[in-house]
């Protein structure tokens, strides 16, 4: 008894510790720098910050960032469910190769990512003289910050399906046909319902990155301000020209946004551990 | 609905899975693939249900009743199939799980949504599962969850039923029962059935026909007792029950015991069933191979003999209570082992009875 007694008295005191240096370090890492955005953001004022992000410029970048995540997101789902479903239920020579392209763009850095789209489309790049001839403009502009940003978020669906589908195996699958359904019967009816909280954890990840992504976009996008800049670049761009308040005020608002993903994805999380 | 295979081959990479079988499964028979895992026999299921394809170059062929399947895929076969461990749709109920094929039919085909809920519960009734419709897989035990997967399977009336290590994941008790259950349910509706199974008792106790397999070919075909009786090869006898193996050679037609007497062509091997050998007290007339007994164990009903022969091989003898009565035997005891029967494999595969 008194040994018990020993080993929880010293394991009280390790978790005190332990729980007073996680909230020291969450505090200064992340919940202090948030408290100062927030700060810094509403410092002049909420008249002050409501004209920051109505400004055209900065309501331009946030149509721009909203536009390529509603296109990047969906995409990035339907490739995300192909390649795990490829990967989870089937075994074929280069299987292996093809989970270490999967992990490819999270090894690579972004900026790194956004140059290989200027080498590949810019001026000077392979198709460069080609898509010029035909008036076709991906880097600085719109094409090539969606690619750059599909590149970028590939990832995150695929990386949150593949271990689910092959946990999973395909039993089921396998039971909905030999009872006389289709392929779509059988993906509708018994994949999706299956992976669904999964999915929806991967796509809320992929829609965060994408609307945060820096590095690459910046490469791709050329700053033309009101046309090519996204709500990160916005802040990075007023930042630099010292219109403090504006840059945070903007950032305010992407912080926003983070925390709203986050309880989204609390939710889900909550969900699906109660479905299993 | 009978079931033809013909000359069926599968590899596996460099794997021969399964090499030229061929077998006709009777129109409403009970049919058991037994063998040991690897034996090939889960694959062949798979093949019949077109789950798996056959080889294209061995040019081999699936017929339900005369009618060639081959070429169709697993949703156009309407085979029930089984799966070890149930494959139960886990979002949906017992009463979705068992609708699924019912409602996933095209338009034209598909009764209406009364006629699926009476179907379903004549079939949960079948299943003696009615009052848990509204469970999920997860609530259900391993032996409802079985039941649940069969009903599912029957729900399509399909043309066989396929079931593939059906009791394989649950324990002894369940498996008796849903055994017998399933025996009881073939003699009800008489869809013809196979099923994988590695248990040879089990595949004695339901089946009307066993196909033995070993190695991805067909060692033997035939009725339960026929099989047991009458094993067509070694791997046969061993495999359904205990054995002693004796070498011996062939004299005057016949398998000849060489435990005392070694040299000379020794062959064969002799092969007896542990309840085929009586224990004498003194050497007899005819065959009598001195052992000695190593220990006694008495399992229920039964006495089990271990005893060591000459060269310090374990044998096995099988004895009921009254025979053990009459003539107790303690360790270190010696006595006189006489075959009452035995079978001989050799590598001339003569196959002698004594």
């Amino acid at each position: 008894m008194k040994a018990e007694h020993s080993i929880t008295r010293s394991s009280f005191v390790e978790n005190a510790i332990l729980t007073i240096a996680a909230l020291l370090i969450v505090g200064t890492l992340i919940l202090l720098p948030l408290l100062v955005i927030l700060h810094a953001a509403f410092q002049e004022g909420f008249k002050v910050w409501l004209a920051s992000v109505t400004d055209p410029d900065a309501l331009s970048a946030i149509w721009l960032t909203l536009g390529v995540t509603a296109i990047v997101v969906p995409l990035n789902t339907l490739f995300g469910i192909a390649t795990a479903w490829t990967i989870a239920k089937f075994r074929f020579k280069g299987r292996t190769l093809l989970l270490s392209l999967v992990d490819l763009p999270f090894a690579v850095s972004p900026v790194i990512a956004g140059l290989i789209f200027v080498l590949i489309f810019g001026r000077q790049g392979w198709f460069g003289e080609e898509l010029i001839e035909r008036g076709i403009k991906i880097i600085f502009g719109f094409p090539g910050i969606v690619l750059a940003t599909l590149f970028v978020t590939f990832p995150f669906v695929a990386r949150e399906l593949i271990p689910l589908m092959t946990e999973q195996g395909s039993e089921e699958e396998q039971a909905a046909l030999s009872l006389g359904a289709t392929g779509w019967q059988t993906f509708f009816k018994i994949t999706l319902p299956n992976i669904k909280w999964g999915l929806l954890y991967g796509i809320i990840l992929c829609n965060a990155r994408a609307m945060g992504e820096f590095g690459a976009v910046s490469v791709v996008s050329g700053h033309i301000r009101g046309e090519t800049t996204t709500l990160p670049l916005h802040v990075e761009v007023l930042y630099n020209e010292y219109h403090f308040t504006a840059a945070f005020a903007c950032a305010s608002l992407m912080a926003g946004l983070a925390l709203v993903t986050l309880v989204i994805k609390t939710i889900v999380e909550m969900r699906s551990n109660e479905q299993f | 609905m009978s079931i033809t295979i013909q000359n069926v081959s599968k590899t596996f990479g460099t794997f021969k899975a399964l090499q030229n079988i061929n077998l006709k499964v009777a129109s409403g028979s009970l049919t058991a693939l037994l063998g040991p895992s690897g034996s090939g026999k889960t694959t062949l299921l798979r093949i019949v249900a077109g789950l798996e394809s056959v080889d294209e170059e061995s040019g081999g062929e699936i017929h339900f009743d005369g009618s060639a399947v081959t070429a169709n895929p697993v949703n156009q076969r309407q085979v029930g199939f089984v799966f070890q461990h149930y494959a139960l749709f886990r979002h949906m109920t017992v009463f979705e799980n068992i609708a699924f094929g019912l409602k996933v039919k095209p338009r034209k085909e598909r009764l209406s949504k009364e006629e699926i809920k009476d179907r379903v519960f004549e079939l949960l009734k079948l299943i003696q599962l009615e009052q848990l419709a509204d469970r999920f897989p997860s609530q259900l035990s391993g032996g409802q969850r079985q039941r649940v997967a069969l009903a599912r399977a029957l729900a399509v009336q399909p043309k066989v039923l396929l079931l593939d290590e059906p009791f394989g994941a649950l324990d002894a008790q369940v498996r008796t029962e849903l055994r017998r259950w399933l025996r009881h349910l073939h003699d009800t509706i008489h869809v013809t059935s196979l099923f994988v199974t590695h248990d040879q008792e089990e595949a004695l106790e339901v089946a009307d026909s066993i196909v033995v397999m070993n190695k991805g070919e067909i060692e033997q075909v035939g009725a339960p007792n026929e099989v047991f009786q009458n094993p067509a090869t070694e791997f046969v006898m061993k495999f359904l029950g205990d054995v002693n193996v004796f070498h011996g050679r062939i004299h005057d037609d016949r398998g000849v015991f060489t435990d005392e007497h070694k040299g000379g062509d020794e062959n064969v091997r002799l092969l007896v069933r542990p309840h085929d050998l009586d224990i004498r007290l003194s050497p007899g007339e005819g065959v009598s191979l001195p052992a000695k007994v190593y220990r006694v164990l008495i399992i229920g009903p039964l006495v089990k003999v271990e005893l060591l022969n000459s060269q310090n091989q374990l044998i096995q003898v099988q004895i009921s209570h009254e025979t053990y009565q009459m003539t107790p035997v303690k360790a270190d005891q010696q006595v006189y082992l006489v075959p009452k029967s035995s079978r001989v494999y050799g590598d001339g595969a003569v196959d002698y009875a004594i």
